[in-house]
């Protein structure tokens, strides 16, 4: 049971965290067509300044400044480059977000160094958020660390600050997102220039710049996902490849520009990535425990030995695929293709 | 072209220098080393140190050595590539390098030995000698063994009876949690690691083995919430680099308290991550710790001193030592006479005596388990500048460590 609840907890702050880097893609790509490639490098990006601005003013003052000066990055990233090859059509568009990944990754090496950097989080978010204390008589949760001689006579699992904070971050972020889009009249300049960018136009808003805002906020957002998961894991320069394929598979999944169904599919890919690892048992386990009989002397026993914690790996990529034969517009989009 | 010219300058220098025919023919020629290893991609922070290792060891022995030559490294970028190293290899071939180092990746191992060996067959005269630094993959010197290639770093299944040996008398381990990369060096890991508990410590129970992507994994909680549900006291792993700093860090993180048994927990950017917090409970196998003494210590700290980096890959040491030894016992830096005289060879080295086995190629050499544990008088070197470094707990002597080859291998000359 208390294992259970601690890998359902795991599962969901990862998703929260593939979330808070998803939401700025999806919002890039409905707005302006873009599929962003450099998305994960300013998540990177957003780690490593943190760690230095950490040295200087502290962490908290950098997780602020940190997402906004990547935002600042990626404004003008957008004004100065991505603009003016608008015009060659996505093709273009695409490709130079797929070099400017390349540009940040390199420049990212030589500012920085090839190696992990020392990005520690502060002393409030060390050690355990809660508990789980698995006793003889049922499941409780302490506070902090259980006391030693709790967990002499019970089973303890503890969750660490870093994940409560990562999950707390990005619920702030989504219902922040949620009313700045919905409440405020900026949202709603956004949301229209999402379908009819040509109206707004005509009713004198700078279209133009809300492209800039969107892209930079997307930018921002992904750079605060890249402080908390800089401290949380490792800030190093692969950590923008690791996350950078997974993050499309969750917006293909919820489909391309539904804010709604990338946080859906975020949390449904965290717990994918988390669960199945836990199940050691394969589809021969399964044939034999029904009253078949697989042994290494049949077909195909390389694969229908392979457990389910061995394929868990590729499973977000699976569903990628699958969603894609059987419905290409996503879990929660609303146009085709 | 410059390259070609020097070549002929350089040739024509030894062919002078061997007319003149003193009694050490090789004396002062310059050999080049050709090292083929990754300079980017992933590994290009582990390929960096090494190709620095290297060259600083070679200015070291380019003082002084029993041959009295000359080494001059010639660095190729494999980007971790078997299909990559075999070019790298043809290109040290038109350079007239004669002698090749790789390390990292049993694949780009495999194709360099073959490569190798096609060319010596068909290019006699021309011979060269590969000498592998840190590739562990048993087979290369087992089912796959080449008269060519020489191995200096132990291969996993002497470090796993090294650390099972010490295991072995560890009375505290009753769950062991096998956790490694899902490629052959995990998987060998894995499979030497039961084999030998299996024999030594029959009591000792495998509670779990994992195979996980190599260098995809960025969240290892599942992993380690596993690991605690197991109730496994201790953890063997082969992992190396962000895999086996991100293991460290969320076991820490999610209060596991289990020691680890690990291969690489040395290489460059895993201390950083390991710091304090993992003081006491991660174990390393290797040919070395991080405070040995007498001239390699020194060379440590010149090397720190010069780079702000670590110097780890000792077995750059075994190469310039059992490559000038086997040189002056030949009189001759023709790789063909030198590979002759390596087999069998025994030479000192930093760690002690040292054999060159003559049936497969495996040095056979001492093997150190050590801990992580803060710095101290008598223990002062700081990996990583993290005020912490790997101290010995366990000396073995090479016999402890050695494992017997099936290795049949094909002389040139012999049928």
């Amino acid at each position: 049971m208390d294992q259970i609840l601690i890998n359902v907890l795991n599962g969901v702050s990862s998703g929260l965290l593939l979330f808070m880097l998803s939401s700025g893609l999806t919002l890039i790509f409905s707005m302006m067509g873009v599929l962003n490639f450099a998305h994960a490098s300013f998540y990177m990006i957003g780690a490593y300044i943190a760690y230095t601005l950490t040295r200087f003013v502290g962490f908290w003052p950098a997780l602020v400044f940190a997402p906004l000066l990547v935002g600042v990055l990626g404004a003008a990233f957008e004004t100065t480059a991505l603009r003016r090859v608008h015009k060659f059509g996505h093709v273009a568009e695409l490709l130079i977000t797929f070099g400017l990944s390349y540009v940040v990754l390199e420049v990212v090496q030589i500012i920085w160094g090839r190696t992990p950097v020392a990005f520690d989080p502060p002393a409030f978010l060390q050690g355990p958020a809660f508990t789980v204390v698995q006793g003889p008589d049922g499941l409780s949760l302490a506070l902090g660390a259980a006391s030693d001689a709790v967990c002499q006579a019970a089973k303890c699992s503890r969750f660490p600050m870093t994940r409560a904070f990562m999950m707390m971050v990005a619920l702030l972020m989504l219902v922040g997102l949620w009313l700045l889009l919905t409440r405020t009249r900026i949202g709603l300049v956004i949301q229209a220039s999402l379908t009819h960018p040509e109206m707004v136009e005509a009713l004198g808003h700078n279209v133009p710049r809300v492209f800039m805002l969107v892209f930079g906020s997307g930018c921002a957002l992904a750079g605060l996902a890249g402080v908390i998961g800089g401290v949380t894991f490792v800030t190093e320069p692969a950590m923008a490849a690791v996350v950078g394929s997974i993050i499309f598979v969750v917006v293909v999944v919820g489909g391309m520009g539904s804010l709604a169904g990338a946080f859906i599919a975020s949390l449904l890919i965290g717990l994918l990535q988390t669960l199945p690892l836990t199940v050691d048992s394969s589809v021969a386990d399964l044939v034999n425990s029904l009253g078949g009989h697989v042994s290494d002397k049949s077909t195909f026993w390389p694969l229908l030995r392979i457990t389910l914690a061995q394929a868990a790996p590729i499973l977000p990529y699976l569903l990628l695929v699958l969603i894609l034969i059987l419905r290409p517009r996503g879990l929660m989009g609303t146009r085709e293709g | 072209m410059a390259i070609a010219k020097n070549v002929v300058s350089m040739s024509i220098a030894s062919t002078l220098l061997a007319v003149s025919g003193a009694a050490f023919a090789q004396k002062g020629e310059t050999v080049k080393v050709g090292w083929v290893d990754p300079l980017s991609g992933l590994m290009a922070p582990v390929g960096q140190n090494q190709i620095k290792s290297f060259q600083f060891i070679a200015e070291y022995f380019n003082k002084s050595n029993p041959a009295g030559v000359k080494f001059e490294m010639v660095p190729i970028d494999n980007k971790l590539s078997p299909q990559e190293s075999t070019n790298a290899v043809k290109s040290l071939i038109d350079q007239g390098v004669r002698y090749v180092v790789q390390g990292n990746g049993s694949g780009a191992a495999l194709a360099i030995m073959d490569a190798v060996a096609k060319h010596n067959e068909r290019n006699p005269g021309k011979e060269l000698v590969y000498l592998n630094y840190a590739a562990v993959d048993p087979d290369l010197t087992n089912s796959k063994c080449n008269y060519w290639h020489f191995r200096l770093d132990a291969d996993t299944s002497m470090k796993m009876e090294a650390l099972t040996t010490f295991m072995k008398d560890q009375k505290d381990i009753h769950k062991v949690y096998l956790i490694n990369q899902n490629y052959s060096h995990g998987q060998q890991v894995s499979r030497f690691a039961k084999e030998n508990l299996a024999r030594k410590r029959s009591d000792i129970q495998v509670v779990g083995d994992d195979l996980h992507p190599l260098a995809q994994v960025r969240d290892f909680a599942p992993y380690v919430a596993k690991i605690k549900a197991s109730g496994a006291d201790t953890v063997i792993t082969g992992n190396w680099g962000s895999d086996l700093t991100l293991l460290v860090k969320a076991s820490h993180d999610a209060g596991l308290n289990v020691k680890f048994y690990t291969y690489y927990a040395g290489v460059t950017g895993t201390p950083t991550a390991l710091g304090p917090s993992a003081a006491g409970s991660v174990f390393v196998v290797a040919y070395a710790d991080s405070n040995m003494p007498g001239e390699i210590g020194k060379l440590a700290d010149q090397f720190k001193a010069k780079f702000n980096d670590d110097y780890y890959t000792l077995a750059t040491y075994h190469a310039f030592a059992l490559l000038s030894n086997a040189m002056a016992q030949a009189k001759s830096t023709d790789p063909v006479k030198v590979a002759q005289a390596m087999e069998g060879l025994r030479f000192k080295s930093f760690n002690g005596d040292v054999e060159m086995r003559k049936t497969d190629h495996q040095l056979q050499q001492p093997l150190y388990v050590t801990v992580w544990k803060k710095a101290d008088a008598k223990h002062p070197y700081s990996v990583e500048n993290t005020g912490y470094n790997f101290q010995t707990v366990k000396y073995y002597e090479p016999y402890v460590s050695s494992t017997p080859t099936s290795c049949e291998m094909k002389r040139p000359g012999s049928p």
